[in-house]
């Protein structure tokens, strides 16, 4: 039964929102509105399980005396006091928070997480100096498809050459466009393929080891 | 060099630094910044789905319209919680079904339509557009080829020799050259971050720049 009911909700449910879809009524479509907001609202609870995935690993660390434990005081921190103060800001007459959460954000969260990412800039060139010797035919497409699209967006590509921003547009109008386009065709089928599979129950391994 | 008199410009400066300082090697000072951002940024997501995914579709039609209904979805959301218990934690399995169940059967149609006739509908769209004519159609028509050229590299259900393997091989270079394009502009954004710390640091916090 543990694993029977999960799977005849998904069945159900799967089939019912698939249907509904080609309904035309104002009903059908009150029914789509209100299910969206109960999706979003089960679904922001499912951060819980990474949250607490995450005060566990640290906790475990602490406890444990792992390596580098101390730095995991910092993480629990600042997961606390952002936290509770995005909350509890929002509440009436507790504006001040909401002002330290704002400046938290912008001069903590925004500087430490465009600071991580321009690093990758440095880790990027070296990959690519490996990545991009050109070793075979397709090595050489890409390199040259590269090439083209960084000098193109900068205004160097037409100092150097003043069709150059035209070639990085034809690039991303047109074979870009076909490769992608190609892609998205299989993204496509997958995505439905297996939202089919988890529909009627041949893909379970959802349901872990809860079920047993 | 007028260093800045904001305190949040130097907290901000100081872990721009610390993040930079791996770059020379991995350091107390990186793996202190590191762990606080992953920290802040977890905090700042629940912050994020609490405001505008529980207090909009929970605490507002229950408390301000007494929209009853919205109690259910909350409820099961709470299932979630019986992941920490030892003996309740098979019942996670409704609420995860209650997701699975509603988004793919939401999905389906929408993504035929988006991913699938849409994208049919302007390939062959911009290689027959008559009207268009010139390099448009040429390039409309290289699109459609390039298209057909990338499906046949991933189409497995046979063996990949003669004209599939023609198309295949057609199909790498037109994928290669779509994995340069996303190369280039992932590294050109990494690029203008990096130009946006650097201006944070001359302008914002010692004032080099003016």
């Amino acid at each position: 039964m543990r694993r029977q009911i999960p799977l005849m909700l998904v069945l159900v449910l799967g089939i019912f929102f698939f249907i509904q879809f080609f309904v035309p009524s104002r009903l059908s479509t009150n029914i789509y509105q209100v299910s969206l907001q109960w999706l979003i609202l089960i679904s922001a609870f499912a951060i819980v399980l990474a949250i607490g995935s995450l005060v566990n690993h640290h906790l475990l660390k602490i406890k444990r005396r792992r390596e580098h434990w101390p730095y995991s005081y910092a993480t629990l921190a600042g997961l606390v006091v952002m936290s509770l103060l995005g909350i509890l800001g929002r509440f009436p007459g507790l504006g001040l928070l909401d002002e330290i959460y704002y400046r938290l954000y912008l001069f903590v969260q925004a500087p430490m997480d465009a600071a991580m990412f321009a690093i990758l800039a440095f880790y990027m060139a070296s990959a690519s100096y490996r990545a991009f010797r050109a070793r075979s035919k397709e090595a050489l497409l890409l390199l040259v498809s590269g090439f083209f699209i960084m000098l193109g967006v900068i205004p160097l590509g037409a100092l150097i050459w003043d069709r150059i921003p035209d070639i990085a547009e034809w690039i991303m109008m047109v074979p870009n466009m076909a490769a992608k386009r190609g892609i998205l065709f299989g993204v496509g089928l997958g995505i439905t393929a297996t939202s089919l599979k988890i529909i009627l129950g041949i893909e379970r391994s959802w349901l872990g080891g809860g079920g047993k | 060099m007028i260093f800045s008199t904001n305190p949040w410009v130097w907290v901000a400066a100081i872990l721009t630094l610390c993040i930079f300082s791996f770059l020379y090697r991995e350091n107390p000072f990186y793996r202190f910044a590191e762990h606080l951002f992953v920290g802040v940024s977890a905090g700042y997501g629940v912050a994020v789905y609490f405001n505008n995914a529980i207090m909009p579709n929970l605490y507002v039609p229950v408390f301000v319209h007494h929209d009853y209904l919205f109690i259910i979805p909350g409820l099961i959301g709470m299932m979630f919680f019986f992941r920490f218990s030892s003996k309740l934690g098979f019942l996670i399995l409704i609420p995860l079904a209650m997701l699975l169940g509603m988004s793919s059967g939401m999905g389906i149609a929408p993504t035929i339509q988006a991913d699938i006739i849409r994208q049919m509908q302007s390939t062959i769209g911009d290689a027959t557009s008559a009207g268009q004519g010139g390099w448009a159609l040429v390039w409309g028509i290289v699109t459609f080829i390039g298209v057909i050229a990338t499906l046949s590299y991933f189409f497995f259900s046979r063996e990949q020799k003669g004209a599939l393997k023609v198309s295949a091989n057609i199909g790498i270079w037109f994928i290669m050259i779509g994995f340069g394009a996303s190369f280039g502009n992932t590294v050109m954004a990494r690029i203008s971050l990096l130009i946006g710390r650097v201006q944070f640091l001359l302008t914002d916090w010692i004032h080099i720049i003016k």
